[in-house]
Protein backbone atom coordinates (compact mmCIF):
# COMPACT_ATOMS: atom_id res chain seq x y z
CA UNK A 1 0.00 0.00 0.00
CA UNK A 2 1.64 3.20 -1.09
CA UNK A 3 1.50 5.62 1.84
CA UNK A 4 1.22 9.09 -0.30
CA UNK A 5 -1.52 7.40 -2.62
CA UNK A 6 -3.51 6.54 0.77
CA UNK A 7 -3.31 9.89 2.45
CA UNK A 8 -4.44 11.71 -0.84
CA UNK A 9 -7.66 9.20 -1.12
CA UNK A 10 -8.55 10.00 2.32
CA UNK A 11 -7.82 13.22 1.89
CA UNK A 12 -10.88 13.44 -1.05
CA UNK A 13 -13.23 11.16 1.34
CA UNK A 14 -12.59 13.52 4.30
CA UNK A 15 -12.86 16.45 2.29
CA UNK A 16 -17.26 17.52 2.22
CA UNK A 17 -17.24 16.85 5.91
CA UNK A 18 -14.01 19.20 6.60
CA UNK A 19 -14.96 22.47 8.82
CA UNK A 20 -11.14 23.55 9.03
CA UNK A 21 -9.35 24.16 5.52
CA UNK A 22 -5.87 25.32 6.62
CA UNK A 23 -5.34 22.22 8.43
CA UNK A 24 -6.90 20.33 5.73
CA UNK A 25 -4.40 21.88 2.98
CA UNK A 26 -1.55 21.56 6.06
CA UNK A 27 -2.87 17.62 6.72
CA UNK A 28 -0.37 14.95 7.50
CA UNK A 29 -0.27 11.26 9.24
CA UNK A 30 -0.37 13.10 12.69
CA UNK A 31 -3.54 15.41 11.61
CA UNK A 32 -6.61 14.58 13.97
CA UNK A 33 -10.37 14.72 12.36
CA UNK A 34 -12.18 16.09 14.96
CA UNK A 35 -9.89 18.07 16.34
CA UNK A 36 -7.97 19.55 13.88
CA UNK A 37 -10.24 18.80 10.68
CA UNK A 38 -13.26 19.78 13.65
CA UNK A 39 -15.47 17.18 11.42
CA UNK A 40 -18.70 16.70 13.53
CA UNK A 41 -18.61 13.65 15.21
CA UNK A 42 -21.99 12.81 14.06
CA UNK A 43 -20.13 12.74 10.20
CA UNK A 44 -17.61 10.49 11.43
CA UNK A 45 -19.68 7.82 10.80
CA UNK A 46 -19.86 8.88 7.07
CA UNK A 47 -16.23 9.28 6.65
CA UNK A 48 -15.62 5.51 7.92
CA UNK A 49 -19.14 4.54 5.74
CA UNK A 50 -16.81 6.06 2.79
CA UNK A 51 -13.74 4.75 3.52
CA UNK A 52 -15.34 0.95 3.80
CA UNK A 53 -16.92 1.90 0.37
CA UNK A 54 -13.55 3.10 -1.10
CA UNK A 55 -11.43 -0.01 -0.22
CA UNK A 56 -14.27 -2.52 0.24
CA UNK A 57 -13.56 -3.31 3.58
CA UNK A 58 -15.86 -3.65 7.14
CA UNK A 59 -14.64 -1.64 9.53
CA UNK A 60 -15.69 -3.39 12.92
CA UNK A 61 -16.61 -1.20 16.04
CA UNK A 62 -13.47 -1.30 17.74
CA UNK A 63 -11.71 -0.14 14.86
CA UNK A 64 -13.67 2.52 14.36
CA UNK A 65 -13.37 3.92 18.26
CA UNK A 66 -9.56 3.73 17.36
CA UNK A 67 -9.95 5.85 13.83
CA UNK A 68 -9.00 9.66 15.39
CA UNK A 69 -6.55 11.25 13.27
CA UNK A 70 -5.24 10.15 9.50
CA UNK A 71 -2.34 8.07 11.04
CA UNK A 72 -4.96 5.20 12.97
CA UNK A 73 -7.07 5.53 9.56
CA UNK A 74 -3.97 4.31 7.13
CA UNK A 75 -3.06 1.08 9.61
CA UNK A 76 -6.59 0.41 10.24
CA UNK A 77 -6.82 0.25 6.18
CA UNK A 78 -3.40 -1.19 6.16
CA UNK A 79 -4.65 -4.49 8.79
CA UNK A 80 -8.64 -4.77 7.26
CA UNK A 81 -6.76 -4.92 3.63
CA UNK A 82 -4.57 -7.47 4.42
CA UNK A 83 -7.06 -9.50 6.38
CA UNK A 84 -8.92 -9.60 3.27
CA UNK A 85 -6.02 -11.08 1.37
CA UNK B 1 -49.34 42.96 28.60
CA UNK B 2 -50.97 41.54 25.14
CA UNK B 3 -49.02 41.96 21.90
CA UNK B 4 -50.25 42.83 18.74
CA UNK B 5 -49.32 40.24 16.35
CA UNK B 6 -48.20 40.83 12.40
CA UNK B 7 -46.56 39.17 9.63
CA UNK B 8 -43.96 40.96 8.27
CA UNK B 9 -42.18 38.20 5.99
CA UNK B 10 -44.08 35.05 3.57
CA UNK B 11 -42.50 32.39 2.13
CA UNK B 12 -44.16 29.31 -0.45
CA UNK B 13 -43.05 26.48 -2.25
CA UNK B 14 -46.09 25.05 -3.99
CA UNK B 15 -46.66 23.56 -6.98
CA UNK B 16 -47.69 25.68 -8.96
CA UNK B 17 -44.78 28.26 -8.08
CA UNK B 18 -42.01 28.46 -6.28
CA UNK B 19 -41.17 31.71 -4.45
CA UNK B 20 -43.23 34.49 -4.08
CA UNK B 21 -43.55 36.01 -7.34
CA UNK B 22 -44.32 33.06 -8.80
CA UNK B 23 -46.77 32.16 -6.50
CA UNK B 24 -48.17 34.99 -7.08
CA UNK B 25 -48.44 35.13 -10.46
CA UNK B 26 -49.65 31.89 -10.22
CA UNK B 27 -52.65 32.14 -8.19
CA UNK B 28 -53.73 35.22 -10.20
CA UNK B 29 -54.12 34.07 -12.94
CA UNK B 30 -55.66 30.86 -12.13
CA UNK B 31 -52.33 28.60 -13.08
CA UNK B 32 -52.31 24.65 -12.29
CA UNK B 33 -49.64 22.80 -10.40
CA UNK B 34 -50.98 19.35 -11.11
CA UNK B 35 -49.31 17.25 -13.48
CA UNK B 36 -49.49 13.48 -14.48
CA UNK B 37 -47.16 11.32 -12.05
CA UNK B 38 -45.41 8.69 -13.83
CA UNK B 39 -44.59 7.39 -10.58
CA UNK B 40 -48.11 7.04 -9.29
CA UNK B 41 -48.87 5.47 -12.80
CA UNK B 42 -46.04 3.00 -12.60
CA UNK B 43 -47.34 2.11 -9.23
CA UNK B 44 -50.93 1.58 -10.70
CA UNK B 45 -52.98 4.36 -8.17
CA UNK B 46 -56.43 4.88 -8.80
CA UNK B 47 -55.25 8.98 -8.74
CA UNK B 48 -52.04 9.13 -11.22
CA UNK B 49 -52.16 12.85 -10.73
CA UNK B 50 -50.77 15.32 -8.56
CA UNK B 51 -49.46 18.71 -7.29
CA UNK B 52 -45.15 18.80 -6.30
CA UNK B 53 -42.98 21.33 -6.12
CA UNK B 54 -40.42 21.93 -8.63
CA UNK B 55 -36.98 22.52 -7.00
CA UNK B 56 -33.90 21.75 -9.35
CA UNK B 57 -30.61 20.79 -7.91
CA UNK B 58 -29.02 24.63 -7.96
CA UNK B 59 -32.04 25.95 -5.98
CA UNK B 60 -31.35 23.23 -3.40
CA UNK B 61 -27.76 24.33 -3.01
CA UNK B 62 -28.67 27.69 -2.39
CA UNK B 63 -30.40 26.65 0.86
CA UNK B 64 -28.41 23.46 1.85
CA UNK B 65 -24.51 22.57 1.66
CA UNK B 66 -23.16 19.77 -0.59
CA UNK B 67 -22.57 17.92 2.38
CA UNK B 68 -26.26 18.27 4.03
CA UNK B 69 -27.52 16.75 0.49
CA UNK B 70 -25.35 13.83 0.57
CA UNK B 71 -28.01 10.89 1.17
CA UNK B 72 -30.65 13.64 1.48
CA UNK B 73 -33.97 12.48 0.92
CA UNK B 74 -36.90 14.61 2.32
CA UNK B 75 -38.64 16.32 0.37
CA UNK B 76 -40.77 17.75 3.28
CA UNK B 77 -37.60 19.18 4.87
CA UNK B 78 -36.69 20.40 1.50
CA UNK B 79 -39.77 22.62 0.32
CA UNK B 80 -39.75 23.63 4.48
CA UNK B 81 -36.62 25.15 4.53
CA UNK B 82 -36.76 27.21 1.14
CA UNK B 83 -39.86 27.99 2.30
CA UNK B 84 -38.71 29.33 5.57
CA UNK B 85 -35.37 31.12 4.69
CA UNK B 86 -37.16 33.06 2.21
CA UNK B 87 -39.41 33.55 4.45
CA UNK B 88 -37.10 34.83 6.74
CA UNK B 89 -35.14 37.33 4.29
CA UNK B 90 -38.22 38.46 2.47
CA UNK B 91 -39.01 39.93 6.69
CA UNK B 92 -35.41 41.80 6.41
CA UNK B 93 -34.19 38.96 8.86
CA UNK B 94 -30.24 38.28 8.61
CA UNK B 95 -28.73 35.20 7.97
CA UNK B 96 -25.82 36.35 9.25
CA UNK B 97 -24.35 33.51 11.97
CA UNK B 98 -23.39 34.77 15.21
CA UNK B 99 -22.16 33.15 18.42
CA UNK B 100 -24.78 33.76 20.19
CA UNK B 101 -28.23 32.43 19.41
CA UNK B 102 -31.02 34.46 18.64
CA UNK B 103 -33.23 34.23 22.17
CA UNK B 104 -36.29 36.38 20.95
CA UNK B 105 -36.73 34.20 17.63
CA UNK B 106 -38.28 30.35 17.67
CA UNK B 107 -40.14 28.65 14.63
CA UNK B 108 -43.10 26.26 14.74
CA UNK B 109 -42.94 24.63 11.69
CA UNK B 110 -45.49 21.88 11.46
CA UNK B 111 -45.42 18.63 9.21
CA UNK B 112 -47.63 15.37 9.21
CA UNK B 113 -44.58 13.15 8.43
CA UNK B 114 -40.92 13.59 7.99
CA UNK B 115 -38.53 12.02 5.01
CA UNK B 116 -41.02 9.60 4.32
CA UNK B 117 -38.92 8.28 1.61
CA UNK B 118 -35.51 8.47 3.55
CA UNK B 119 -37.73 6.16 6.28
CA UNK B 120 -38.44 3.82 3.66
CA UNK B 121 -34.77 3.70 2.39
CA UNK B 122 -33.82 3.14 6.21
CA UNK B 123 -36.02 0.18 6.65
CA UNK B 124 -34.74 -1.47 3.79
CA UNK B 125 -31.30 -1.10 4.84
CA UNK B 126 -32.30 -2.34 8.50
CA UNK B 127 -34.19 -5.24 6.95
CA UNK B 128 -30.86 -6.12 5.11
CA UNK B 129 -28.87 -6.35 8.20
CA UNK B 130 -27.28 -2.82 7.10
CA UNK B 131 -28.09 -1.17 9.89
CA UNK B 132 -24.93 0.71 10.23
CA UNK B 133 -24.97 1.72 6.99
CA UNK B 134 -27.96 4.31 7.36
CA UNK B 135 -25.06 7.40 7.89
CA UNK B 136 -25.71 10.17 10.31
CA UNK B 137 -28.33 11.65 9.17
CA UNK B 138 -31.43 9.44 8.99
CA UNK B 139 -32.67 10.20 12.19
CA UNK B 140 -32.46 14.15 11.43
CA UNK B 141 -33.97 13.46 7.98
CA UNK B 142 -37.17 11.13 9.64
CA UNK B 143 -37.64 12.76 13.12
CA UNK B 144 -41.34 14.67 12.34
CA UNK B 145 -39.47 17.59 13.76
CA UNK B 146 -36.45 17.33 11.39
CA UNK B 147 -38.20 20.55 9.80
CA UNK B 148 -38.12 22.83 12.79
CA UNK B 149 -34.32 21.36 13.68
CA UNK B 150 -32.80 22.02 10.20
CA UNK B 151 -34.29 25.71 10.44
CA UNK B 152 -33.33 25.99 13.92
CA UNK B 153 -29.59 25.50 12.92
CA UNK B 154 -29.78 27.48 10.19
CA UNK B 155 -31.29 30.83 11.63
CA UNK B 156 -29.58 29.90 15.00
CA UNK B 157 -32.78 30.43 16.42
CA UNK B 158 -32.79 30.62 20.04
CA UNK B 159 -36.64 30.76 21.25
CA UNK B 160 -38.81 27.52 21.17
CA UNK B 161 -38.13 25.80 18.02
CA UNK B 162 -41.20 23.03 17.27
CA UNK B 163 -43.31 20.98 15.12
CA UNK B 164 -47.00 20.50 15.44
CA UNK B 165 -48.81 17.87 13.80
CA UNK B 166 -52.49 17.60 13.10
CA UNK B 167 -53.44 16.34 10.02
CA UNK B 168 -54.59 19.12 7.36
CA UNK B 169 -55.05 21.81 10.01
CA UNK B 170 -51.06 21.46 10.69
CA UNK B 171 -50.42 24.89 9.18
CA UNK B 172 -53.16 26.84 10.06
CA UNK B 173 -52.63 25.58 13.57
CA UNK B 174 -48.78 26.82 13.45
CA UNK B 175 -50.16 30.22 12.89
CA UNK B 176 -52.18 30.60 15.57
CA UNK B 177 -49.49 28.45 18.26
CA UNK B 178 -46.64 31.56 17.02
CA UNK B 179 -49.54 34.22 17.35
CA UNK B 180 -50.09 32.98 20.96
CA UNK B 181 -46.71 32.78 22.12
CA UNK B 182 -45.94 36.43 20.42
CA UNK B 183 -49.03 37.59 21.90
CA UNK B 184 -48.41 36.31 25.65
CA UNK B 185 -44.39 37.97 25.04
CA UNK B 186 -42.30 34.91 25.25
CA UNK B 187 -41.34 35.34 22.24
CA UNK B 188 -40.56 38.52 19.61
CA UNK B 189 -40.59 36.87 16.56
CA UNK B 190 -41.73 32.96 15.25
CA UNK B 191 -41.27 31.69 11.48
CA UNK B 192 -44.61 29.58 11.39
CA UNK B 193 -45.43 27.10 8.85
CA UNK B 194 -45.50 23.96 7.94
CA UNK B 195 -44.73 21.61 5.04
CA UNK B 196 -45.54 17.90 3.72
CA UNK B 197 -43.69 15.39 2.13
CA UNK B 198 -44.63 14.31 -1.70
CA UNK B 199 -44.81 11.12 -3.54
CA UNK B 200 -46.42 7.54 -3.55
CA UNK B 201 -45.52 6.87 0.16
CA UNK B 202 -47.48 9.69 1.87
CA UNK B 203 -50.72 9.47 -0.96
CA UNK B 204 -50.94 6.24 -1.03
CA UNK B 205 -53.12 6.18 1.95
CA UNK B 206 -55.45 8.65 0.78
CA UNK B 207 -54.91 6.82 -2.72
CA UNK B 208 -56.57 3.64 -0.91
CA UNK B 209 -59.37 5.44 0.52
CA UNK B 210 -60.53 6.23 -2.50
CA UNK B 211 -60.62 9.85 -1.45
CA UNK B 212 -59.00 11.12 -4.76
CA UNK B 213 -59.99 11.66 -7.61
CA UNK B 214 -59.16 8.97 -10.26
CA UNK B 215 -60.94 10.62 -13.26
CA UNK B 216 -58.58 13.11 -14.41
CA UNK B 217 -55.34 10.96 -15.23
CA UNK B 218 -55.31 12.25 -18.66
CA UNK B 219 -56.74 15.67 -17.86
CA UNK B 220 -54.59 16.36 -14.82
CA UNK B 221 -55.12 20.60 -14.87
CA UNK B 222 -58.97 19.85 -14.23
CA UNK B 223 -58.70 17.17 -11.64
CA UNK B 224 -58.79 19.18 -8.88
CA UNK B 225 -62.47 20.91 -8.90
CA UNK B 226 -63.32 22.38 -5.86
CA UNK B 227 -67.07 23.46 -5.18
CA UNK B 228 -67.85 21.91 -8.75
CA UNK B 229 -70.68 19.55 -9.20
CA UNK B 230 -68.49 16.92 -11.17
CA UNK B 231 -65.36 17.45 -8.22
CA UNK B 232 -65.23 13.69 -7.75
CA UNK B 233 -62.32 13.40 -5.13
CA UNK B 234 -58.98 15.49 -3.53
CA UNK B 235 -55.84 15.75 -6.14
CA UNK B 236 -52.70 14.45 -3.53
CA UNK B 237 -50.46 17.85 -3.10
CA UNK B 238 -47.16 18.78 -1.36
CA UNK B 239 -45.49 21.96 -1.23
CA UNK B 240 -44.83 24.09 1.66
CA UNK B 241 -45.58 27.96 3.51
CA UNK B 242 -43.93 29.88 5.85
CA UNK B 243 -44.76 33.10 7.86
CA UNK B 244 -42.42 35.11 10.01
CA UNK B 245 -45.17 36.48 12.99
CA UNK B 246 -43.93 39.33 15.00
CA UNK B 247 -44.86 41.31 17.91
CA UNK B 248 -46.08 44.33 16.40
CA UNK B 249 -43.53 46.83 17.94
CA UNK B 250 -40.53 44.82 17.03
CA UNK B 251 -41.73 45.21 13.47
CA UNK B 252 -42.06 48.87 13.11
CA UNK B 253 -39.36 49.50 15.67
CA UNK B 254 -37.25 47.97 12.82
CA UNK B 255 -38.95 49.39 10.07
CA UNK B 256 -40.17 46.15 8.42
CA UNK B 257 -42.56 45.80 5.60
CA UNK B 258 -45.71 44.94 7.39
CA UNK B 259 -48.48 42.13 4.94
CA UNK B 260 -50.91 41.98 7.48
CA UNK B 261 -52.07 41.27 11.07
CA UNK B 262 -53.03 38.34 12.55
CA UNK B 263 -56.29 39.13 14.72
CA UNK B 264 -56.49 35.75 16.08
CA UNK B 265 -58.11 32.60 15.72
CA UNK B 266 -59.24 29.63 17.13
CA UNK B 267 -58.56 25.52 16.95
CA UNK B 268 -60.85 22.38 18.42
CA UNK B 269 -62.18 19.37 17.57
CA UNK B 270 -65.51 17.58 17.23
CA UNK B 271 -64.26 14.95 19.61
CA UNK B 272 -65.37 12.70 16.63
CA UNK B 273 -69.16 13.12 18.20
CA UNK B 274 -72.25 13.56 16.12
CA UNK B 275 -71.72 13.46 12.77
CA UNK B 276 -67.86 13.81 13.21
CA UNK B 277 -65.97 10.96 12.73
CA UNK B 278 -62.00 9.86 12.15
CA UNK B 279 -62.56 11.61 8.53
CA UNK B 280 -65.20 13.31 8.66
CA UNK B 281 -66.12 16.80 10.21
CA UNK B 282 -68.77 17.32 13.39
CA UNK B 283 -70.54 20.65 11.81
CA UNK B 284 -71.36 21.31 15.34
CA UNK B 285 -67.38 21.91 15.96
CA UNK B 286 -66.56 23.06 13.03
CA UNK B 287 -69.05 26.29 13.14
CA UNK B 288 -68.10 27.23 16.78
CA UNK B 289 -64.55 27.02 15.79
CA UNK B 290 -65.36 29.86 13.20
CA UNK B 291 -67.50 31.64 15.67
CA UNK B 292 -65.35 31.80 18.42
CA UNK B 293 -62.45 32.59 15.92
CA UNK B 294 -64.50 35.43 15.24
CA UNK B 295 -65.15 36.40 18.85
CA UNK B 296 -61.10 36.15 19.65
CA UNK B 297 -60.12 38.42 16.59
CA UNK B 298 -62.95 40.84 17.91
CA UNK B 299 -64.72 41.66 14.67
CA UNK B 300 -68.23 40.96 13.64
CA UNK B 301 -68.78 38.49 10.60
CA UNK B 302 -70.09 41.01 8.38
CA UNK B 303 -66.56 42.48 8.19
CA UNK B 304 -65.19 39.17 6.75
CA UNK B 305 -64.56 40.17 3.10
CA UNK B 306 -63.17 37.07 1.78
CA UNK B 307 -62.73 33.34 2.88
CA UNK B 308 -60.07 31.23 1.81
CA UNK B 309 -61.74 27.54 2.87
CA UNK B 310 -60.54 24.25 3.27
CA UNK B 311 -62.58 22.76 0.25
CA UNK B 312 -61.16 19.75 -1.09
CA UNK B 313 -62.81 18.30 -3.96
CA UNK B 314 -64.69 16.03 -2.31
CA UNK B 315 -68.67 15.74 -1.15
CA UNK B 316 -67.89 17.87 1.85
CA UNK B 317 -67.58 20.82 0.33
CA UNK B 318 -71.21 21.46 0.24
CA UNK B 319 -71.38 20.98 3.88
CA UNK B 320 -68.17 23.70 4.54
CA UNK B 321 -70.16 26.14 2.66
CA UNK B 322 -72.98 25.34 5.01
CA UNK B 323 -71.07 25.64 7.72
CA UNK B 324 -69.63 28.79 6.87
CA UNK B 325 -72.89 30.46 5.91
CA UNK B 326 -74.56 29.21 9.37
CA UNK B 327 -72.08 30.23 11.36
CA UNK B 328 -71.57 33.58 9.77
CA UNK B 329 -75.04 34.08 9.53
CA UNK B 330 -74.60 35.50 5.71
CA UNK B 331 -76.26 33.99 2.97
CA UNK B 332 -76.94 34.45 -0.92
CA UNK B 333 -75.27 37.71 -2.12
CA UNK B 334 -74.05 38.76 1.06
CA UNK B 335 -71.74 36.08 1.55
CA UNK B 336 -68.07 37.04 1.18
CA UNK B 337 -65.65 35.93 -1.35
CA UNK B 338 -64.50 32.29 -0.70
CA UNK B 339 -62.04 30.48 -2.82
CA UNK B 340 -60.16 27.42 -2.72
CA UNK B 341 -56.32 27.30 -3.17
CA UNK B 342 -56.79 23.45 -4.05
CA UNK B 343 -58.30 24.17 -7.67
CA UNK B 344 -54.83 25.02 -8.89
CA UNK B 345 -52.71 23.29 -6.14
CA UNK B 346 -54.27 19.96 -5.02
CA UNK B 347 -54.24 19.11 -1.43
CA UNK B 348 -51.15 19.67 -0.12
CA UNK B 349 -52.24 17.65 3.02
CA UNK B 350 -49.94 19.30 6.17
CA UNK B 351 -48.43 21.93 4.05
CA UNK B 352 -51.96 23.38 3.25
CA UNK B 353 -52.93 25.35 5.44
CA UNK B 354 -50.08 27.70 5.46
CA UNK B 355 -49.70 27.54 1.91
CA UNK B 356 -53.15 28.31 1.60
CA UNK B 357 -52.53 31.02 4.38
CA UNK B 358 -49.79 32.55 2.27
CA UNK B 359 -51.86 33.21 -0.53
CA UNK B 360 -54.53 34.56 1.77
CA UNK B 361 -52.18 36.84 3.17
CA UNK B 362 -50.84 37.90 -0.36
CA UNK B 363 -54.72 38.74 -1.39
CA UNK B 364 -54.62 41.28 1.66
CA UNK B 365 -51.32 42.61 0.62
CA UNK B 366 -51.77 43.53 -2.53
CA UNK B 367 -55.76 43.79 -2.45
CA UNK B 368 -56.90 40.63 -4.79
CA UNK B 369 -59.28 37.48 -4.65
CA UNK B 370 -57.66 35.07 -6.31
CA UNK B 371 -59.96 32.91 -9.17
CA UNK B 372 -60.96 29.41 -8.30
CA UNK B 373 -60.62 27.31 -11.42
CA UNK B 374 -62.35 24.32 -12.34
CA UNK B 375 -65.68 24.92 -11.16
CA UNK B 376 -67.73 26.58 -13.82
CA UNK B 377 -70.58 23.55 -13.00
CA UNK B 378 -71.19 25.16 -9.73
CA UNK B 379 -72.64 22.60 -7.21
CA UNK B 380 -76.32 22.99 -6.37
CA UNK B 381 -76.41 22.33 -3.24
CA UNK B 382 -73.99 25.57 -3.09
CA UNK B 383 -75.23 27.29 -5.36
CA UNK B 384 -78.13 27.29 -3.50
CA UNK B 385 -76.87 28.93 -0.29
CA UNK B 386 -74.62 31.42 -1.73
CA UNK B 387 -74.87 33.01 -5.17
CA UNK B 388 -72.14 32.48 -7.70
CA UNK B 389 -70.95 36.21 -7.97
CA UNK B 390 -69.47 35.22 -4.55
CA UNK B 391 -67.23 32.50 -6.07
CA UNK B 392 -65.16 34.20 -8.67
CA UNK B 393 -64.20 32.45 -11.51
CA UNK B 394 -62.05 35.19 -12.47
CA UNK B 395 -59.68 37.40 -10.99
CA UNK B 396 -60.68 40.39 -8.60
CA UNK B 397 -58.85 42.82 -8.42
CA UNK B 398 -60.11 45.00 -5.51
CA UNK B 399 -58.95 45.95 -1.80
CA UNK B 400 -59.90 43.37 0.97
CA UNK B 401 -59.86 44.03 4.57
CA UNK B 402 -60.06 41.04 6.57
CA UNK B 403 -59.82 37.34 5.52
CA UNK B 404 -60.77 34.13 7.20
CA UNK B 405 -58.61 31.02 6.93
CA UNK B 406 -59.88 27.76 7.71
CA UNK B 407 -58.66 23.83 7.42
CA UNK B 408 -60.41 21.01 8.85
CA UNK B 409 -58.22 17.65 9.21
CA UNK B 410 -58.95 14.23 9.99
CA UNK B 411 -59.13 13.43 13.61
CA UNK B 412 -62.67 15.85 13.37
CA UNK B 413 -60.09 18.78 13.91
CA UNK B 414 -60.55 22.22 12.68
CA UNK B 415 -58.75 25.35 12.52
CA UNK B 416 -59.42 29.54 11.60
CA UNK B 417 -57.33 32.55 11.64
CA UNK B 418 -58.45 35.75 10.42
CA UNK B 419 -56.39 38.02 8.99
CA UNK B 420 -56.48 41.78 8.33
CA UNK B 421 -54.94 44.09 5.77
CA UNK B 422 -52.47 46.28 8.43
CA UNK B 423 -52.38 50.02 8.12
CA UNK B 424 -49.84 51.98 9.76
CA UNK B 425 -51.59 55.12 11.79
CA UNK B 426 -51.21 56.22 14.75
CA UNK B 427 -54.15 54.99 16.52
CA UNK B 428 -52.65 51.15 15.22
CA UNK B 429 -51.39 50.76 18.29
CA UNK B 430 -54.45 51.56 20.62
CA UNK B 431 -56.85 49.02 19.33
CA UNK B 432 -58.48 47.62 21.83
CA UNK B 433 -59.10 43.65 22.56
CA UNK B 434 -62.37 43.49 23.95
CA UNK B 435 -63.70 40.04 22.78
CA UNK B 436 -61.53 37.41 24.75
CA UNK B 437 -63.77 36.37 26.99
CA UNK B 438 -66.64 35.54 24.63
CA UNK B 439 -63.91 32.02 23.76
CA UNK B 440 -65.99 29.09 23.79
Amino acid sequence: MNKEQTIDELKNIVKPYIVNQEAFDALTVETDFINDLKINSANLVDVILDIEEKYNIVIDNESMERMINVKSAMEIIETKLSERE
Amino acid sequence: MIKRVVITGLGVVAPNGVGLDAFTHAIKNGISGIKKDPELARLQFSCQIAGKPEISTELSLQYFSELELRNFNSTGILYGVIAGIDAWKDAGLSLEINEEPDWDSGTIFGTGTSGIDKFRESIYKIDDFQTRRLGSTAVAQTMNSGVSAYLGGKLGLGNQVTTNSSACTTGTESILMAYERIQSGQAKRILAGSTSDSGPYIWGGFDAMRVCTFKHNDSPEQGSRPMSASASGFVPGSGAGALVLEDLETALARGAKIYAEVLGGNVNSGGQRGLGTMTAPNPVAVQKCIKSAIAKAGIHPNEIDAINGHLTATSKDSLEIQNWSEALERKGTDFPYINSLKSMVGHCLSGAGSIESVASVLQLHHGFVFPNINCEDLHPEITALIDESRIPRKLIEKELNIIAKASFGFGDINGCVIFKKFKCHPLTLSKGKGAKSENQ
